[in-house]
């Protein structure tokens, strides 16, 4: 678990006898091929497409070499995301108010699941635990897509989930085309169907009844999937973090008289902290992403309510032929999944942990990685 | 004193995790259940757990008996295993190499480039979609197998679970391989790689998975029907592209298919999945 602020165990003091010699040749020899390909596929590329952002490129010919298929448009592209008027900023809003009632329901259903069924599963008196864990984990390591053509039959209009709810006695909707937000739809429940006066004011080129319409229909099937696709990863990671609960601080608190609820609260929950700031993180970085689930679920569709700004990146580059927006688009998740990133390290450094933990925590927020603390 | 749960409270505990277990499990057998029946009677009773009748129908075409080449699935089958076998083999070794160099090797740079395995690894996925379409493009190698495999023979976050495996082994055999005059590349070779098991193992089974599962590079890289993997093919077949309409049981059957290698691999080395979730495995 050693990282680059933490000593390195198993390494003596350098430099010494001539088995050392020639180590800066070995070094850059094995490292070589890392650095080629890293170089070549990522660093070069990105370079290359924030260059495309500042063009109108159609596709046609190459991007570098100007001309009418590629003019150079300085921060055109950007501008035409956030302050012009048009189908861009329209198309851009709207998947960043999609992207937000998202995350906005995923990251804290799926943090409590998660946390929920680690505690269960980690009782000590349970039998059969490996089987619930494998339960659980096992729709995470299966192919994202596979998992969403299972759920486009699930909640297909005479699929499963509807057979359920009508033998309920409910009418279920018809998921993949209800493009009606989850919040309209309780405004229309006490009477309100249309904007109220005050909603009808514009941020972005979207009133605010727009915004606050929550997810759709539509979207809230994707959230199911992800919560359900997740959940299992997230379990694994409390439970780590839950053997590190020592026996000690348990059995004082038992013996303190304290009842489970308290235990939860003020042993628990605490000492967990890391655990949930790991989880929310991954969680932002992870929903802020979402791609592939939208891409065979409807491309965006009912009434773009699935639309993402990662998938209009996509779309807005492959099918509109407008790779310069697009690259803008994926320029402006990057630092927007940093920013995210950034404030939950910074919280992070702020709160009152072990250093260890600490450290850890950090690198893990840094690497979007959890490094095993035992080995 | 004894902590014990009081037993009707493990019983609650039992409810909610079968449950649960139930709603986690149930869907895939409702898939594999409706691969076998026909396409009107997947929809006429989803839950159903016994086909009836027993339709076999899905399963010839995706065995390519039947239906032509419009959906050939065996074909991407093939290119699946074939692309997820040579990336894992070259990655295991490359990731291998540049660890071991982090880990133990004293040179210049070598802290910068730690940093900036790090510093990859916190890059999104995402957004890395367009820049490999354009340097693909840009190199005259799209719609190629060199365009699927290359770019993902190195991977930032194998390189650190490896440096972490190295970091926490003993280096004092390797010491005494190489005052035996051993070269450096033959002491990682037949002394380092051989203890690092455990941790190539685990590197081996996320990197298979995560090829076998990877979508978006391979989306923005090829084109050619031929030369889709299975989860681009199912994709494509989901989203209607090749003009398969609703028919629930090829696509749950050809999604079985894509999810069963990694499915035999989990249940076998269900420990290594575990751990590597732990370590740097995060899906996304």
């Amino acid at each position: 678990m050693s990282t680059a602020t933490t000593p390195r165990r198993g390494r003596k003091a350098p430099g010494r006898g001539g088995t050392r010699g020639g180590e800066t040749t070995a070094g850059w020899l094995f490292t070589a091929p890392m650095l080629v390909i890293l170089g070549i596929f990522l660093f070069i590329p990105v370079v290359m497409a924030f260059y495309v952002s500042l063009t109108s490129w159609n596709g046609n010919g190459s991007p570098f070499t100007g001309g009418e298929n590629a003019k150079f448009v300085g921060v055109d592209n950007y501008t035409s995301l956030f302050a012009e008027d048009g189908l861009r900023r329209q198309n851009f809003m709207q998947s960043i108010g999609n992207n937000f009632w998202f995350v906005f329901f995923v990251v804290p259903l799926q943090t409590a699941l998660s946390f929920f069924l680690a505690i269960i599963v980690n009782n000590k008196f349970l039998k059969g635990k490996g089987f619930f864990r494998t339960a659980f984990y096992f729709p995470s390591v299966t192919s994202s897509i596979a998992i969403s053509v299972v759920f486009i039959f699930l909640f297909a209009n005479s699929g499963a989930v509807n057979a359920v709810l009508g033998k309920l006695g409910v009418d279920g909707p018809a998921w993949f085309s209800d493009s009606r937000g989850l919040f309209h739809i309780a405004a229309g429940g006490v009477g309100v169907d249309t904007a109220p006066g005050f909603a009808q004011a514009e941020v972005f080129g979207r009133s605010l009844w727009d915004w606050f319409s929550g997810p759709s229909v539509a979207m809230c099937v994707v959230i199911i999937l992800v919560i359900w696709t997740t959940t299992g990863t997230f379990m694994l990671m409390f439970l780590a973090a839950l053997q590190d609960v020592p026996v000690e601080v348990e059995e004082a608190a038992m013996l303190d008289g304290t009842t489970g609820w308290q235990k939860m609260r003020h042993v628990t929950v605490p000492i967990l902290k890391p655990a949930f700031f790991l989880v929310t993180t991954l969680g932002l970085i992870g929903t802020w992403q979402i791609f592939d689930q939208i891409y065979v679920m409807g491309k965006g569709a009912p009434a773009n309510t699935t639309l993402t700004p990662a998938f209009l990146s996509y779309k807005q580059a492959f099918t509109t032929l407008d790779y310069g927006t697009g690259a803008a688009i994926s320029f402006v998740v990057f630092a927007l999944i940093i920013a995210l990133t950034s404030g939950q390290r910074w919280l992070l450094r702020d709160r009152d942990v072990p250093s260890r933990r600490k450290a850890r925590a950090a690198s893990i927020a840094a690497s979007n990685t959890q490094t095993g603390a035992r080995k | 004193m004894t902590l014990r749960t009081p037993q009707w409270k493990l019983l609650v505990l039992y409810g909610l995790l079968i449950l649960f277990a139930i709603g986690f499990i149930y869907p895939f057998f409702i898939q594999i259940a409706t691969s076998f029946k026909s396409n009107p009677a997947a929809t006429e009773d989803p839950l159903s757990l016994i086909p009836n009748p027993l339709d076999l129908d899905a399963w010839r075409r995706i065995f390519g008996l039947e239906g032509g080449s419009a959906v050939p699935i065996p074909l991407w089958t093939l290119n699946s295993f074939f692309v997820a076998s040579v990336v894992t083999v070259l990655r295991v070794f490359l990731d291998s190499l540049a660890g071991y160099a982090l880990s133990r090797l004293k040179f210049r740079g070598r802290g910068f480039m730690f940093a900036t395995v790090l510093a990859v690894m916190s890059v999104p996925g995402v957004a890395l979609l367009l820049p490999r379409f354009l340097i693909v493009n840009y190199l005259g190698i799209y719609d190629t197998y060199t365009a699927m495999i290359l770019p993902l023979i190195v991977d930032a976050a194998g390189v650190f679970i490896m440096k972490q495996f190295f970091d926490s082994i003993p280096i004092s055999i390797e010491e005494a391989a190489r005052i035996d005059g051993a070269s450096v590349f033959r002491t990682f070779w037949s002394v380092v790689l051989p203890m690092a098991k455990p941790a190539l193992i685990t590197l081996t089974i996320l990197s298979f998975q995560g090829s076998w599962n990877e979508f978006t590079h391979f989306l923005v890289v090829t084109q050619d029907v031929e030369k889709r993997t299975l989860v681009t093919g199912l994709a494509s077949l989901a989203s209607g592209e090749l003009s398969a309409g609703t028919q629930y049981p090829l696509k749950l059957g050809a999604a079985l298919i894509t999810t069963i290698p990694v499915a035999i691999l989990f249940f076998i080395f269900q420990r290594h999945f575990t751990s590597g979730a732990n370590e740097g495995g995060v899906k996304g």
